[in-house]
């Protein structure tokens, strides 16, 4: 096709004959159906490979994301719900994802738009279908010339950033451009439509824009200052100041975020309890909307898609709303970023965990989660999981599989559980015990922290968590829900390091974390709730005086172990996301803390530190992760002794970025 | 018996099924993605359909038998069972399994069970149609010789 126009034919053969010879995973739990849909494939020319389970599916993408161009699946699958996988994919490896169902239900289809599916076909498909569907490999790589061609223009207008986020977001767009236009303002759209207009013929192709964990963290940091409502790509823009990055990168960016936060909120709000109990998820959104946001944040666990869920629970302040769309992309990104640090492994030590859990670079396409969202999904999923399967989650999110992080996040369905769940769940990203100590932590609170428990959830995912948590602690920022949440946001902004677990954790924590800047940021906010309190103090604590923090931070390290061990058992609950909760828990911790949660404070410090070892690039952090999970876990109680990750300090700040990375 | 008869009693009795309703565009097409790559296509399609429908519809029996039945288990079966035979073009089955789905909902048990009925009979109807079809299918070279060796009444 066109696209590959530019290079030599003969140099490249194989990509001057796409569509031709492009490479499609295949999966759907009917043998009939996959077989039929493989040869259909196969007659389209297409590299075809099946299988019917998803699992196996992500194990195959993780594996080597740039062996598959698309990846076609089944929404009702018995090991794993079509839209969760969809969202990792979406998450972790960034590839188009064609949806497929018998059912023909509008909800669904638009469950599967908003979840980030490029296209939604019915059974049975026909072959004319098929032998469309590599346009959406083609949008994803040059959303420009192609979204031109393909008059996405609102689409276009949403996300200039790396082509892979504006075809999907432009996709949804186009499916949902009165949805859009609900979770995103206008702002985006009319402002992304003009500009991206102008900017389409300037910028062919367009180099993606790695959103790595500080940019992240500026990203949600500006947003945060604009308010979420009058965050405008521009001037987005212009308060990040960041070289070579233009609108369209943020608008796109943005437009993820919102639907993170979106998602983040609407999970928050159902989970009000849960917020409170995930406490860790994420101040911020508790702040939210209470606990309302954080009811969304359950629903969005449960999607899996904790990210956007958490985010959209958090809705309550509105922010998060808004979070939840930029913030579930972000998250996304984040997760990607912040995943990374899943490396479930380390986790062990609570701490260590998140200290893997740093910046994990979320190594996106790693198996890891590189998403964030992936452990963001999970932090909200934990929370809402509470009983979740997270393990399921977890499976995915990392090929760690730590079911312990994210056990912790589905706890929270009580919302304090979550939070403590999340701490379990954080564990699991990277191992972040940490996470999930501080969402036990947070569990116990009980505290308001339920929204938080969402930042949990997303950071939990070790892998996916440092991506959820991440981003969530970067949504949280980006949420900034206001006030309150923005404390929580704060700890969000914790984004990247830790992980996702932290990530609840991080809301609170993050702040302290990142602090340092979001923290004074934040401590504005905090003086709003109590939660706000806990937030403040994770942030202090976190960030430089423990004392500040009631909580006090006391050893984090302590904490953190108490995260990672809360963090570990839930997590073999809950698997899943707890740990997200946990995290989430655990920034949120931070704020119903208060009293006793210090440990939480402390362990959102881990979780900042992991976050902010998580959020290093994605594609650092899956190294890292762990690495800077064991340096967290010791800067935790230190922020500034993360200098050696670099992360703390710099990354503290990060806090509204969590998944910005990833994306 | 020639192969232009062979070959026009084939075509008619699978028209026949279309008129009736047995089976649908679908069905075309997996007969067009049979090709010298990919001969017996068709031919496994709709056997491993046979295997997973009665599979399904076994299950089906035995979750209605259940005393507290579990309906999202017997949703879940009827929508894979609607996919896999709206895959292959078997419309009357799938047809069923639309309402077999709304009774399932309604969590209406005497429904579920008329409609499975109708669902194994629909199915075994089909069943037997597809295999006279292939017995008097389109003879690839190696079927022309066994072909030749029936006598088609």
């Amino acid at each position: 096709m066109e696209e590959k126009m530019g290079g030599s034919n003969r140099e490249d053969e194989a990509m001057d004959r796409f569509p031709v010879g492009m490479r499609v995973l295949a999966v759907d739990d009917d043998p009939i159906c996959l077989k039929v849909l493989g040869t259909l494939l196969l007659k389209c020319q297409y590299q075809v490979t099946t299988t019917n389970q998803a699992i196996s599916a992500l194990k195959m993408l993780r594996e080597n994301r740039n062996r598959y161009d698309l990846v076609i699946s089944d929404v009702n699958m018995p090991d794993m719900d079509g839209f969760k996988l969809l969202e990792l994919v979406g998450l972790e490896m960034d590839l188009p994802v064609i949806m497929l169902s018998a059912h023909s239900d509008t909800k669904l289809v638009m469950k599967g738009i908003t979840h980030g599916a490029c296209d939604y076909l019915l059974k049975p498909v026909r072959i004319e279908e098929l032998k469309n569907i590599w346009q959406h490999v083609v949008r994803r790589k040059k959303p420009d010339s192609k979204d031109r061609v393909n008059a996405l223009n609102q689409d276009k207008a949403s996300g200039g950033i790396g082509e892979a986020v504006q075809t999907s977001t432009s996709r949804s767009d186009q499916k949902f451009n009165k949805k859009r236009k609900d979770q995103n303002e206008d702002e985006e759209d009319d402002g992304e439509d003009n500009e991206h207009e102008n900017d389409d013929p300037s910028t062919q192709k367009k180099p993606r824009v790695v959103w790595s964990v500080e940019l992240h963290r500026k990203f949600v940091a500006a947003v945060n200052h604009l308010g979420l409502d009058k965050a405008v790509p521009k001037k987005i823009l212009d308060l990040m100041n960041v070289e070579g990055l233009t609108r369209e990168n943020v608008a796109s960016h943005l437009q993820k975020y919102r639907l993170y936060l979106k998602r983040l909120s609407s999970v928050a709000t159902q989970q009000a309890n849960m917020v409170a109990a995930l406490g860790g998820k994420d101040p911020s959104y508790l702040r939210m909307g209470s606990l309302d946001g954080f009811g969304d944040f359950r629903t969005l666990t449960g999607s899996g898609r904790l990210s956007s869920a958490s985010l959209s629970s958090y809705q309550p302040s509105g922010m998060f709303g808004r979070l939840n769309s930029s913030a579930a992309l972000n998250l996304r990104g984040i997760s990607s970023g912040v995943i990374q640090q899943g490396h479930p492994q380390t986790l062990s030590n609570s701490i260590n965990g998140l200290g893997k859990i740093q910046p994990v670079g979320l190594p996106a396409n790693q198996n890891q989660n590189g998403t964030l969202f992936q452990g963001i999904p999970t932090s909200i999923e934990l929370n809402q999981l509470s009983q979740n399967k997270s393990a399921n989650h977890f499976g995915e999110l990392n090929p760690v599989n730590n079911p312990n992080v994210f056990g912790v996040a589905t706890n929270f369905p009580d919302a304090r559980m979550t939070v403590g769940s999340s701490s379990s769940s954080l564990s699991t990203p990277s191992g972040s015990p940490l996470l999930l100590q501080a969402n036990t932590q947070q569990a116990q609170h009980s505290c308001a922290i339920g929204n938080q428990s969402s930042l949990g959830v997303a950071s939990l995912n070790q892998e996916s968590f440092d991506m959820g948590v991440h981003g969530f602690s970067n949504f949280v920022d980006n949420g900034r829900c206001h006030e309150n949440w923005q404390n929580t946001v704060q700890l969000s902004s914790f984004p990247s390091n830790s992980l996702s677990t932290c990530e609840a954790f991080s809301h609170e924590q993050l702040h302290t974390n990142n602090l340092q800047e979001s923290i004074s940021w934040r401590s504005s906010h905090l003086s709003d709730n109590p939660i706000d309190l806990s937030a403040s103090m994770a942030n202090a604590g976190l960030e430089d005086s423990r004392g500040d923090m009631q909580c006090q931070i006391s050893p984090s390290n302590n904490v953190i172990h108490n995260i990672d061990y809360a963090a570990k058992r839930q997590w073999g609950e809950n698997s899943s996301f707890a740990g997200a909760d946990s995290l989430v828990s655990g920034a949120p911790y931070v704020q119903h803390l208060e009293a006793g949660k210090l440990a939480f404070n402390t362990k959102l410090r881990s979780n900042e530190d992991f976050l902010f070892e998580q959020r290093k690039p994605q594609n650092e952090f899956s190294q890292n992760n762990f690495e800077t999970l064991d340096i967290i876990s010791s800067s935790m109680i230190k922020p500034e002794q993360y200098n050696e990750t670099g992360m703390m300090e710099g990354e503290l700040g990060y806090d509204a970025f969590p998944l910005g990375s990833c994306i | 018996m020639d192969l232009v008869q062979l070959q026009r009693q084939f075509v008619d009795y699978r028209t026949s099924l279309y008129h009736e309703g047995f089976l649908d565009e679908q069905f075309t097409q997996l007969q067009e993605l049979q090709d010298e790559n990919n001969p017996d296509f068709v031919v496994e399609v709709v056997s491993l359909f046979f295997e997973d429908s009665e599979r399904l519809l076994n299950e089906l029996a035995r979750a209605l038998e259940q005393q507290s039945i579990d309906y999202k288990r017997i949703d879940a079966h009827v929508h894979q069972l609607k996919g896999s035979s709206s895959s292959i073009g078997a419309q009357r089955v799938q047809k069923v399994c639309i309402a077999f789905r709304n009774y399932c909902e309604e969590q209406n048990v005497e429904g579920c069970l008329k409609c499975l009925q109708q669902v194994r009979h629909e199915y075994s109807l089909v069943k037997t149609k597809l295999e006279s079809l292939f017995q008097v299918r389109l003879p690839c070279r190696r079927e022309i010789f066994f072909l030749s060796k029936m006598v088609l009444p």
